[in-house]
Parts: C-alpha cells; structure tokens; sequence
C-alpha cells in the first residue's frame, strides 16, 4: 500500500522546498469575519506521518483554520505552505490540482445520495479524469481497507452513521492524498462508532503513512490517537505539545476545562464538604511520566508515617506515557503536612491541599 | 356520442399531447439550466455574478408576470417568424413554451437550492471545479425535485393548452368550449373532462414512479 502514497507525483517548486518533515506550515495566519476574528495569528507546523490534533471549544476559529488548508476558506493575511509550496493566493484553478493531495472527512459525511458508495469513493479519481476501470478497482481496494467491501452497490442511505464516515474516509484516501483533514468526524457519532473509526484512522495512519490533521472539541479523540495537540481559543493557539504532556500539565485555563470531562475529578461529594481544617487532609497529586513509575506512595508513608487511603483517581496511558491524577486522604500531623507536599513535589509530582474533611467513612 | 365526434375528441387529445410534450421539452431544455443559471449566480453559489442573477430574475419574473392569453397575442410576431405561421398547433407551441421556461426554471431552482451546501463543499474539497459540481452534484442530488417539477410543469401546460384555442391551435380545451360549451353538447363536455383527468393523472402517475424510482435519500 504504501507506494501509493510515495511522491512522485507531486510537484514542489524548487524554491520553496520544505525542511523535509513538514507536510503543512501555517504562518501567521489571519481570517476575520466582519469585525470579529475567526483565526487570529496562528503559525503551526504538521509534520509528515504525525497525527496532529486541534482542540478547541465551537467558536474556537478550527474550523476556519482547517479550511483554509485546502482553500475552501481564504485566509485574510498569513501564509500557508502544503509540501513546501505556498497556497495562500492561488486561484480557484490553482488550488484544484492541489486539493487532490488533500483528502477530506466531515462531521456529516457529505456523502452524495444519488450515487452508490463505490461511485461516492471512486469520485475524486473521476474529476482527476482517470479512466473508469482504474476508478472502480481503486474503490474496491478502499472499501476493502474501511471494511465495506460488501457494501459497494449500496446508496449511502442504507448505512449507518459509523459506515457512513468509513465510506467518507475511504473517498478522502480515493486520490492517494498527502494529508488527511479531519473535520470534526466522529461528532456525530456514538462513542462506540467514535472507538471504530478513531482506531481506522489511526491504523491507516501507522499503515499508510498518512498525515492526519483533525480538528475536534472533544479531548477523548485527541487522547486516543493524536500524537500532538495545539489547543486553539479565540482564534489563537494557546498551547501545543505532545498529548500526554498537554494531558499531565496544562498550561492555561482552557485546556483545563477541556480535559475536565476526561481527567479525574474530586467527587462532588467530598469537594462540598472541604473545609479549612478537620481530620483528614485531600491532597490532589497529579503525576505523569517517570514519577509515575515510582513506588511514590510507599515512600512517603516510610518517610512520613500517618494514614494514607485512596480517596479518588487513576493513572491512564497516553501515547505510552503514565499520566495520572490521585486523590489522596491524609492523616498525619498538621504541622507535617506541608513536608509530604514537599516530599511528592520533590519527586517530580505535583500535589496541593485541597482542605480537609471530617468524619469521611 | 357520433363516429365524428369520437374522431374529433382523438384528434383533440393527440393535438393537446403535441402540445403538452413539445412544449414541455422545450421548457425542460431551456428552464433547467436557467434554474442552474439562477443558483450558480446568486450570493454564495458556485458562479456567484449578483447583476447577472438579478437580470436573470428579471427576466423571469416579467415572462411570469404576463397572464397567459395575452402573451399568446403578444408573441404572434415571434411565432410567425420561427414557425412561418401565427395559427394551428405548432403555433400554440412557441408561447406554451416560452411561457413554460421561467415557470419551470423558478421550481427547478427550488429543488437545486436544496441541495446540501455540505455536498458542493466535499466535492470542491476533492477538487472538482463548477462542471463537476453541476454534473456530480446538483443535478443528480436534485433529480428528484427536477423531475417532479417536471410533472408539475406538464400538468400546468395541458391547462394552458386549452386557451391555445384561442389562436386556432385545437386541442381539449378548445373542443371543450367550442362544442361542450358553446353549443351545448354537454355528452361532450363531459367525455373532455373525463379524458382530461385521465391525461393528468397519467402524468402524475408516470411522474410520481420516477421520482420513486430516482430517490435514494431514504
């Protein structure tokens, strides 16, 4: 499979060469509608063979930003370049040959009805001109890839919601792209349908070699098969690095509340009746990485003796990487509670009291 | 009902079909990529030329504007110099058909216009230019409001068929208010309304099964 997607056929100017790695690079992009800006100065970079995902709340601009990738949108000011060669400023004409190295998936399939689903996936080599046999055999390999072989005669209508988006995927993939866009593709869906079709993109993803930008409001899709994540709100990037490590330390507010659904929570319970002083004292512990792979517990209660009980948490993996977050009842003396703070920070976690509880059974 | 007239209301019928499908061809040939025309131009379409779209319109709403009967008269020059004659049954098809066109282009642009602008977007997204979008996407996708519009626009030109007596074109109509109405013959009247029925509801019918048959969004 993977010579289809070898480069040959792509045309890049000799002079505007990318550092080879880079499937896409944003520079200082600007989109407004009216007065209020929907992309405000955004410079990323996709790497080639990565999964990048952009998170970010509706409203956020992402999908203004996605769009402007393949020129559906133009961009006010900035520059864009997709395998070295800029594309801000092309014509309609111009941008067509260029959006075939861009496949395309939306949140609602944009599947069209009237055709059956090997004529809906072998469309985009049928605008490339290619003969009808080629079109077919190539439909036939794809929907054989999305697991849909058996569905080649069938209209879209018949399919559900998770099929559906197979089917869409198996289109965008149709011209050997370079780079897969990702439009909010599993918001529609059910979690277990969402499940299906992250782990299809991820394995086309590792199979193929493909590029993948997706764009989502939903922390669990990044989690699952992103490598990177760029945390977009009001139009700008406000953070961006490896997955588990935007997951173990966020930097802003946003993406806070973002990873709130997925990330341990102190139950609601407990967090009610915290107060200044009482029994025992919950210490929230957030860990990730090599403090996640030490007997961390165990070492405190030996250097500081007292009652130590699991009160809420867990340690999930992201990308490989042990990222977690503990909440911890604890009874020792007042006066040493500060020292276990010291003690787990000491060891690359990050704890704080959150107050004390009495009388918790 | 006599041997004569039994020919008559034949001949009639066969001169109201002429009529009808000659008319109506025309009006799909022409309506269909005004409807096009009407989308493509206006604020957001995939041609997007506003003065073009507002003459467009223009166009249309004086043709439509215009009570049948009197366009029939108006357009007599017309007529004479495409046909080679005001009168008969050719004669009635160049006003039916004129008239005809903006009607069907008015409903052929409702159904194009429905059609989901996510699907326009895929489509441009893969790099499929205007030609793709109209050939792959809005008019298969609309198909089925094409053809039903259609059927309408058969239905609408076998009423106006009748006032096309008016200028010696024949037809139902005609027979109908020359011998059921004005000479009483009532058996007449009622065997033209009878047949009348059973032409639309035929058109309808065959209408009806395409559509059916062209659907495939449930």
């Amino acid at each position: 499979m993977n010579q289809h997607f070898s480069s040959t056929d792509l045309t890049l100017s000799p002079g505007f060469a990318a550092p080879s790695g880079d499937v896409v690079r944003i520079v200082d992009l600007k989109r407004r509608f009216g007065r209020t800006p929907a992309v405000d100065g955004v410079s990323l970079t996709v790497r080639k063979g990565e999964i990048l995902g952009i998170i970010g709340r509706s409203g956020a601009g992402k999908s203004t930003l996605i769009r402007c990738l393949n020129g559906l949108e133009r961009p006010d000011a900035g520059q864009i370049f997709v395998e070295g060669r800029e594309i801000t400023g092309l014509g309609e004409r111009e941008l067509q040959p260029l959006r075939r190295r861009i496949g395309m998936i939306f949140q609602h399939f944009n599947l069209l009805s009237a055709k059956t689903v090997e004529d809906n996936v072998a469309l985009p080599l049928k605008i490339e001109g290619r003969p009808k046999a080629e079109r077919l055999a190539r439909a036939a390999e794809l929907l054989d890839l999305v697991g849909l072989a058996d569905k080649a005669k069938a209209y879209p209508a018949s399919l559900s919601g998770g099929q559906k988006q197979r089917v869409g995927i198996a289109r965008a993939l149709a011209a050997r792209p370079a780079l897969l866009l990702s439009d909010e593709a599993t918001s529609a869906l059910d979690p277990e349908t969402t499940r299906s079709i992250l782990s299809l993109l991820k394995d086309i993803n590792r199979k193929l070699g493909l590029t993948i930008l997706l764009i989502t409001h939903e922390m669990e899709v990044v989690r699952t098969i992103a490598d990177r994540v760029a945390v977009l709100d009001a139009g700008r990037i406000i953070e961006e690095g490896a997955v588990w490590s935007v997951f173990a330390d966020p930097q802003s507010e946003v993406t806070r509340s973002l990873l709130g659904g997925i990330r341990p929570q102190l139950p609601g319970e407990i967090a009610g009746r915290l107060a200044r002083s009482g029994g025992e004292a919950i210490l929230r512990v957030d860990i990730a990485g090599e403090a996640a792979r030490l007997p961390l517990l165990q070492d405190l209660s030996a250097a500081i003796p007292g009652r130590y009980r699991l009160v809420h948490g867990g340690i999930d993996h992201i990308q490989g990487e042990p990222v977690g977050t503990l909440f911890l009842g604890v009874g020792i003396a007042a006066g040493r509670l500060a020292e276990a703070v010291e003690f787990l920070n000491a060891r690359g976690a990050r704890a704080e009291v959150l107050g004390h509880v009495t009388d918790d059974a | 009902m006599s041997q004569m007239m039994l020919e008559l209301l034949l001949r009639s019928l066969w001169e109201t079909v002429l009529m009808t499908a000659a008319s109506g061809l025309i009006s799909l040939v022409f309506g269909l990529p005004l409807g096009l025309a009407l989308v493509a131009t206006d604020r957001g379409g995939i041609a997007e030329q506003l003065w073009l779209n507002r003459i467009l319109g223009g166009i249309v709403n004086a043709f439509r504007s215009v009570p049948f009967i009197i366009l029939l008269v108006a357009l007599i020059p017309l007529t004479r110099l495409i046909v080679g004659t005001s009168i008969g049954t050719w004669a009635a098809i160049v006003p039916l058909a004129i008239a005809a066109t903006p009607y069907y282009a008015r409903i052929a642009e409702v159904s194009l216009r429905e059609v989901d602008r996510g699907l326009v977007e895929a489509v441009r997204a893969m790099g499929g230019g205007r030609w793709a979008i109209i050939r792959e996407v809005l008019v298969p996708e609309a198909l089925p409001g094409i053809v039903a519009g259609f059927t309408v626009t058969l239905v609408t030109l076998v009423g106006a068929s009748a006032m096309a007596g008016a200028i010696g074109a024949g037809g139902l109509g005609d027979l109908a208010i020359r011998y059921g109405y004005q000479r009483f013959e009532t058996a007449v009247m009622v065997a033209v309304v009878i047949v009348l029925i059973v032409l639309v509801s035929g058109i309808q019918w065959a209408g009806d099964r395409l559509v059916a048959r062209l659907d495939r969004r449930a």
